[in-house]
């Protein structure tokens, strides 16, 4: 059996495609390689759609957080609180537990148990969280000047807001949120290990790693490949947010660009 | 991964035996009835009693260490125990690994639990903890759905709220769990999948796995592992 | 007998089967099995308390090494940096201390039993010679209890001190750099720069991103226990879980959300208490610094 075999029998494995039974004996690197990347699906498959839905999110909670609505503001403030505050580990375990038990009176949760959906909502408001604090950062950390020059030249409140405050907000952020989408990425892989089942052996890259540490015993060659794979990804994820970041920036003069960068490298 | 140790009860003999090296035995603690902690905060169960006596044969002084499944044969070879003492079956795969000393039980079935006896086991939602022999019989049979959990614990809960329609782990972990709740039943016929349980052993010590065969074979020739099997209700005797 | 379960003996807690609901409950929570749950809530403070400053201190020379002249060391800091923020934690933890504590001892076995002559690797088994062995395996509990827990810190430094190297690169490149210069036309040295005028200030700009490491590293303590220390997630799990008459004089169904929500509460409070303790830090590094205040600082103080 070639490689290639191998690839085209496993490479999509995590999601249900291809050969049924996972590999049993005479276990080879590219097994080890293929099944794990396959599981990367899954991780990528998390970490994007929590971190697209999160952004969104975030600007509403950061937005709350800051507004000056008393209710709106306590009610952002303990979402973010409770969400930053606690093991991801135990949300994702009490997530399940509700899940399961709401799945019991309403039909409508039926999907809520799998991990494609209720971790995805876990993560989701994990990230959520966790970004609006660095965007209420940002948005105090907008210089005055730039709104008050907004007032001078008239602007309505919705315009200085999607002109004005949105872009810089975004702009400050930037690097702080590229280091929560890393961990957001890391994050992925408590998935299947804290509390959401596995269908049909249909795991992310951890499980896979932890099959092969279990049918091989040997933890030195699986979980180095899977540490391959997160790195090759983060360095995609600062490769492409990196990009955004230079986009956000493309109007400032080049040093100020630079001294911006690494001085709000610091908040994460 | 060496875990916090257990018990001082052993200690007490190292220091008036000195030159005798202590010999660490790794166990789970979270698969009643072979090895569980008690209230005591102690290893106990089947093979804490066996283990004690096995080490009173052979006149070895013992520790008793949990360690994550995980991970428990990574470690015995890296040399953090120096055997594994935790339900583990005997298979081929692991033998390649590790030694096993003689098997102190006869062979373990498998069964279903479920909340009634008439569930579809061919067809159904099997429920299984990850990386077990169960998990691995249910993967190959085809038809039924394998869904597994990290712990044990959490498959029969996925019985009780409806995830999975039955449950597949060895027979002597559910039989307690079967007697003392009402709504949980045994379904379907049991499977032999594993062999007897053994102690693992590194493969370069096989010095200390002669002495634990040889002390095992003397429990089961005087009736003790019999008493023993019978005490802790595993499964069938010598 | 009974007595000997307990760590607080009250006198009606002999027969458990037998009590109300709220005497049972005070029987229940006293057990000794229990109080390995409320010793590991020290365990894991004390971890804590050791890991963050050691983990300041891998930061620190990760930091130094990365802004070193000298390619090797440039370049060693800043792979430890990449590869260990590139890597998650969990899957650092599953390898990482089985393949420290085999380096240990392969040291060892080198500089102590130079006249050993079997194999290391045999086969699939690592065999040092006794005298090598870390601890000793005739050693005392305490002493293998102590060398697994500073093998869990070490870990757990290594992979936070990358994170802190990352902070305290930036905050190092952040001090404003009319500062520098000054002490340039000082006719300071370079080492008496980076000592004298970048290391003292730094910290305003380091804490921001200091505060929150430590949030997380708070957070990552429930992975503890794969690093074979047993914390008060494995704690509550292993008690929380559904518990049969026959090996236990306290049965009891699945309590384990009872329990979560206990460390839910105890995390949060951490949290909190954090949050306060870092706000007045903050404060008091800013006061006298604002000449030099970025954005990020003009955050702090709105």
């Amino acid at each position: 059996m070639t490689c290639l075999d191998i690839i085209a029998d496993y490479g999509l494995r995590s999601i249900g495609i291809g050969e049924r039974l996972l590999p049993r004996k005479d276990f080879t690197l590219c097994h080890q390689i293929t099944l794990i990347g396959s599981g990367m699906i899954w991780n990528i498959y998390f970490g994007t759609l929590a971190l697209l839905g999160g952004f969104f999110f975030s600007m509403v909670l950061a937005l709350g957080k800051a507004s000056e609505h008393p209710l709106l503001r306590r009610t952002c403030n303990w979402f973010i609180f409770i969400f930053r505050g606690s093991p991801l580990f135990i949300q994702f375990f009490f997530a399940y537990f509700a899940f399961v038990s709401l799945k019991g009176t309403f039909s409508i949760f039926t999907s809520f148990t799998s991990a494609w959906l209720g971790a995805l909502i876990v993560l989701f408001c994990n990230t959520a969280a966790y970004s609006a604090e660095i965007f209420y950062g940002a948005l105090k950390a907008i210089p005055r000047g730039d709104i008050d020059a907004a007032d001078a030249y008239g602007l309505s409140r919705w315009s200085r807001f999607k002109k004005i405050i949105w872009p810089t907000m975004l702009r400050l952020g930037w690097p702080a949120y590229t280091n929560e989408a890393i961990f957001l990425f890391h994050a992925t892989t408590l998935v299947y290990f804290s509390a959401f089942p596995t269908w049909q052996q249909r795991g992310d890259a951890l499980y896979y790693a932890r099959y092969f540490a279990d049918k091989t015993f040997n933890p030195f060659v699986p979980y180095p490949i899977l540490a391959g794979y997160f790195i090759i990804l983060t360095l995609i994820v600062i490769w492409i947010f990196g990009l955004m970041n230079q986009r956000l920036n493309r109007h400032l003069p080049q040093d100020r660009r630079i001294s911006l960068k690494l001085r709000l490298n610091l908040i994460r | 991964m060496k875990k916090l140790l257990l018990t001082t009860a052993a200690f007490a003999l190292t220091a008036s035996l000195g030159f005798s090296d202590v010999i660490r035995m790794g166990t789970e603690g979270a698969y009643p009835p072979y090895n569980f902690i008690n209230d005591k905060g102690e290893v106990d169960g089947f093979e804490r009693e066996l283990g004690d006596e096995l080490c009173k044969r052979a006149a070895l002084t013992c520790e008793w260490i949990t360690n994550d499944w995980d991970t428990i044969i990574p470690n015995l070879v890296s040399g953090n125990y120096d055997t594994i003492i935790a339900g583990m079956s005997i298979t081929a795969e692991r033998d390649e690994v590790i030694d096993f000393t003689n098997s102190y039980t006869q062979p373990d079935p498998s069964a279903y639990l479920a909340l009634s006896a008439d569930v579809d086991l061919a067809g159904g939602v099997i429920a299984a903890q990850s990386n077990t022999i169960q998990a691995a019989h249910i993967a190959s049979t085809g038809g039924a759905t394998l869904v597994e959990f990290p712990t044990p614990e959490e498959t029969i809960s996925a019985v009780r709220n409806g995830e999975a329609d039955a449950v597949l782990a060895d027979k002597t972990y559910l039989s307690p769990i079967a007697a003392e709740n009402t709504d949980l039943v045994f379904a379907g016929d049991d499977i032999m999948l594993g062999g007897g349980v053994g102690m693992g052993i590194r493969e370069s010590d096989s010095e200390l796995k002669t002495k634990f065969s040889a002390a095992i074979d003397s429990m089961k020739a005087d009736g003790s592992l019999n008493a023993l099997i019978v005490k802790w209700e595993i499964g069938a005797t010598f | 007998m009974e007595e000997l379960k307990r760590f607080l003996i009250f006198s009606f807690c002999s027969e458990p089967e037998t009590l109300g609901n709220l005497q049972w409950l005070s029987c229940y929570l006293t057990t000794i099995k229990h109080s390995e749950l409320y010793k590991s809530v020290f365990v894991v403070l004390l971890l804590l308390a050791i890991t963050a400053p050691v983990s300041l201190m891998f930061g620190f020379g990760g930091a130094m090494a990365a802004r070193s002249r000298i390619w090797v060391i440039n370049g060693f800091g800043r792979l430890y940096i990449a590869i260990v923020r590139g890597v998650p934690d969990i899957a650092f933890f599953m390898f990482f201390v089985i393949a420290l504590d085999q380096a240990l001892e392969w040291l060892r076995h080198h500089t102590l039993c130079p006249d050993w002559s079997d194999a290391i690797w045999q086969g699939n088994d690592f065999v040092v010679c006794p005298e090598a062995k870390m601890p000793l395996s005739a050693a005392s509990q305490w002493v293998h209890n102590s060398y697994s827990f500073a093998l869990a810190i070490l870990t757990f430094s290594i992979v936070f001190g990358a994170f802190a190297a990352n902070v305290l690169f930036g905050a190092m490149r952040a001090v404003p750099g009319a500062q520098i210069e000054t002490a340039d036309a000082y006719g300071m040295t370079r080492r008496q720069t980076f000592w004298r005028i970048i290391v003292p200030q730094m910290w305003v700009y380091a804490l921001p991103g200091l505060s929150n490491l430590w949030m997380i590293l708070i957070k990552a303590t429930p992975l503890l226990f794969l690093l074979g220390i047993e914390d008060i997630v494995y704690w509550a799990r292993e008690l929380g879980g559904s518990k049969t008459a026959k090996f236990t004089s306290y049965p009891h169904g699945d309590l384990r959300m009872w329990y979560f929500l206990a460390l839910l509460v105890f995390y949060l409070a951490f949290t909190r208490i954090s949050e306060i303790v870092l706000d007045r830090l903050m404060a008091r590094l800013t006061f006298g610094q604002a000449i030099t205040g970025g954005d990020s600082q003009r955050a702090g103080k709105t």
